[in-house]
């Protein structure tokens, strides 16, 4: 069994938001990028770098949520109940990267799920999987 | 607060026209049938500017219209979807002048809810345009007049938001330097027809726009796939990897060991100290990180830092080739920090770097010629390879002082005030600046810089590579590939996507067209396509004829260094063009147009291309081109498969 994640590498980041693009496209068949479930934090004019913010897998999203509408999933994602999240945003200031996002034409908060769509399309390596393998419990 | 008129097909759904001298703010439902007749960007922003702005309105003045328009393809799903068209009369060429852009703002401005934005007056005060998705508002800009463009973006961010996109003029465009630009992205440009200066007239120092909408296309399924396969394709094209790695810089070295790298002022066009400001001396002595616009997975852009003893470090995009090319060896610097320190200082006073490049190197040449002297410096010298020189000169010029007032009108007007033969050398055609490849030993790309309609520039047709391909010495059957440069380049100034990875990724014209057919209504071939740029092209021509009142010829020659000078040194010693050739050429061209020998364009070609209404304006002010005896060609241009570099 395998738990995966997105892996960042920032000094390859161009900036160009492709991942935020299919990322949109990808779950909610529109194009547009503030709909995405990570972010690209641009700092210019010094130091001039790009710096991806995904989701971290740490999990303080499903500890604080007061509705029980995110869960863990065995590859390491952690999943909206869209039909149990009543978008009270809780889960925003306990993300440590901030990659979990509201709009307003969604009613419940955009986490990423692990699809890797984005990682697939980058074409510097900036972000990519990463896998790792876990022990079976008793 | 969202627009009330939904977009579809790539459109956004929404069109501004703004009064900036009474504040009046008026959305329209963007005119669908205005897209799909003209195209968008640059097509529109010409049918606008040759339907509603007087023949004889300075390009200063009120009447004149400063316009942005982000096309179809503009933040769609599509590589590169990342430009944005700005246009006005120019007042470098006193016609049709319009310039884009990459970067976010293209994209932001349709993810807002728009497509077009028409200015019109002149605000009673510093002011800049603020779009909030479906709020719009004139803000007092007076805070940040006279700051640079490089510290006003920083400034606006630090105000507004960081997910606002800015876009500034710097003291260039707010002192009516006629070649200033747009900046945006921290260092991405519209730098060419002086659309800086228009800004500046208008009092409106820069673009602040934070959009949060969606787009919508005719099929995003398709789209989807069809673009994902271009993108997951051409990664391993063979170009991808050095066009990363250099984005365009690297073409220095190029033009250099082809001999058509301009050097001091076009004096000639091999530079001995090329390969130190040539891209692998830049992504090593000072390549901060690589920079892609919206979408784009090449990432030409390169954001660097410039070193130089007793300066403070400065951080910047670019050089890309043009501005290595015009502010490295055409100025005759011999080492790439010094290339960057220039870039960032035209970048940050808001001067295009090509045209700046090009008055800096005219002044040069006055120096060296005698013609200016330190006595016209306030004591300083300007001499090649220095730029202490070329940076004193640039702030005579910002701030008008001197001799400087001469050259913020660009090399076409410094030339008129100095006199004395400079005209040969002021290297423009229509009052812009030429790009940075000499001509002389190119003969495409010499015609290309002549008919160009907005001035001498290479973009509408970039035809060096095939000047190299088709041979030098050739030039029987050059008019009719640029024709069809000037045809299909342009093409993705209207649909504002960049044209980079076209040509050197190997991507055919016919996937474009299939990724504009999944995003709009429109359902085209290129043939078609072609043919409308065919009609933008005529269109912006009457319009330069009806505002210059002359025939066409006189406007498309190159200054006499073209034809009196043979290139002096360097592998191309002694080549040159005649004047017979620079005739010839046109009048091929101008056949290959279906134009009359004077470059005006006839009844039939003006009927052909449905525009009728600009044959009529054209034949009451006697400038209506005489029939042809052999009537018109059917199609314009010769498809030419442009070679990935």
């Amino acid at each position: 069994m395998t738990i995966k994640r997105i892996k960042v590498t920032s000094a390859k980041c161009t900036g160009c938001r492709l991942c935020r693009q299919i990322c949109a496209i990808s779950h909610f068949g529109e194009i547009n990028p503030r709909k995405a479930a990570l972010k690209i934090e641009a700092h210019f004019p010094q130091p001039g770098v790009y710096r991806p913010r995904v989701c971290a897998q740490c999990g303080k999203c499903m500890e604080v949520c007061p509705e029980g509408a995110i869960y863990r999933r065995d590859d390491g994602a952690y999943i909206v109940v869209a039909e149990k999240c009543t978008n009270c945003g809780l889960c925003i200031p306990a993300c440590k990267p901030g990659v979990i996002f509201q709009h307003p034409d969604v009613p419940y908060v955009i986490i990423c799920d692990n699809c890797f769509k984005c990682t697939e399309l980058c074409n510097t390596g900036a972000i990519t999987i990463h896998v790792r393998p876990v022990k079976e419990s008793a | 607060m969202a627009n009330e008129f939904a977009g579809s097909g790539g459109l956004a759904g929404t069109t501004l026209r703004i009064n900036l001298t009474t504040g009046e703010i008026k959305k329209y439902p963007t005119d669908r049938k205005l897209m799909r007749e003209w195209f968008g960007g640059r097509g529109v922003v010409a049918k606008i500017l040759y339907d509603e702005v007087p023949r004889d309105a300075d390009p200063f003045g009120p009447e004149n219209l400063f316009i942005m328009s982000a096309g179809v393809m503009s933040g769609c799903f599509i590589p590169a979807g990342a430009k944005i068209g700005f246009g006005s009369i120019s007042p470098l060429t006193n016609g049709h002048g319009d310039s884009n852009m990459g970067g976010h703002l293209g994209p932001a401005l349709k993810f807002a809810g728009y497509d077009l934005v028409i200015m019109s007056g002149i605000a009673p005060k510093p002011t800049y345009l603020y779009i909030d998705d479906g709020t719009v508002e004139l803000r007092d800009a007076t805070r940040y007049w006279g700051l640079g463009s490089l510290e006003c973006e920083p400034a606006m961010k630090k105000d507004l938001g960081e997910d606002f996109e800015i876009a500034t003029i710097g003291p260039a465009g707010e002192n009516g330097i006629r070649f200033s630009c747009i900046t945006h992205d921290f260092g991405r440009q519209a730098g060419r027809t002086g659309q800086g200066a228009v800004m500046g007239s208008k009092k409106l120092k820069a673009i602040a726009i934070r959009g949060t909408g969606s787009l919508k296309v005719h099929d995003l399924d398709k789209l989807t796939e069809h673009v994902t396969a271009i993108i997951q394709r051409t990664k391993a094209h063979p170009n991808m990897v050095p066009w990363q790695k250099y984005g365009t810089s690297f073409f220095v070295g190029w033009s250099n060991n082809n001999a058509v790298l301009p050097t001091r002022n076009f004096q000639t066009t091999y530079f001995e100290d090329a390969e130190a400001i040539d891209g692998p001396a830049l992504v090593e002595k000072c390549l901060i990180t690589h920079k892609a616009c919206f979408g784009c997975w090449m990432n030409c852009g390169k954001y660097t830092k410039a070193v130089l003893p007793g300066k403070e470090t400065v951080y910047l995009e670019g050089p890309e080739y043009e501005t290595g090319a015009l502010c490295g060896s055409n100025l005759g610097m011999t080492e790439i920090n010094q290339v960057c320190y220039l870039n960032w200082l035209m970048d940050n006073v808001g001067m295009d770097t090509m045209s700046g490049g090009g008055v800096v190197a005219f002044g040069m040449e006055c120096f060296q010629r005698g013609l200016i002297t330190t006595d016209d410096l306030e004591g300083h010298t300007l001499n090649w390879g220095s730029v202490e020189d070329a940076e004193h000169f640039v702030d005579m010029i910002v701030h008008r002082r001197g001799i400087g007032e001469y050259f913020a009108g660009g090399t076409k007007r410094a030339a008129e005030k100095i006199g004395r033969g400079s005209e040969k050398f002021a290297m423009q055609v229509k009052g812009q600046e030429m790009s940075g490849y000499d001509g002389r030993y190119a003969p495409g790309m010499m015609l290309a810089y002549m008919t160009c309609d907005i001035g001498a520039h290479h973009n509408r047709a970039w035809t060096i590579t095939i000047d190299m391909a088709e041979g030098q010495d050739t030039i029987e059957g050059r008019a009719n590939v640029v024709i069809y440069m000037q045809h299909i380049r342009p093409l993705f100034d209207c649909w504002c996507i960049c044209r980079l990875f076209w040509g050197e990724l190997d991507i055919e014209p016919e996937e474009i067209v299939e990724a504009l057919n999944y995003i709009t209504w429109w359902n085209i071939d290129v043939a078609e396509a072609l043919k409308t740029s065919d009609k933008i092209w005529n269109l912006v021509r009457c319009l330069y004829l009806e505002r210059n009142q002359a025939n066409g010829r006189t406007f498309d020659y190159p200054p006499a260094r073209a034809w009196e000078d043979k290139i002096p040194s360097g592998p191309n010693a002694g080549k040159g063009l005649s004047w017979e050739q620079v005739e010839g050429m046109l009048d091929d061209y101008y056949a290959c147009r279906g134009w009359d020998n004077n470059g005006n364009p006839s009844r039939e070609v003006l009927h052909d291309l449905k525009l009728d209404f600009a044959a009529d304006n054209l034949e009451k002010i006697g400038l209506l081109g005489k029939p042809l005896p052999n009537g018109i060609p059917a199609v314009r241009g010769q498809r030419y498969k442009a070679k990935a570099f």
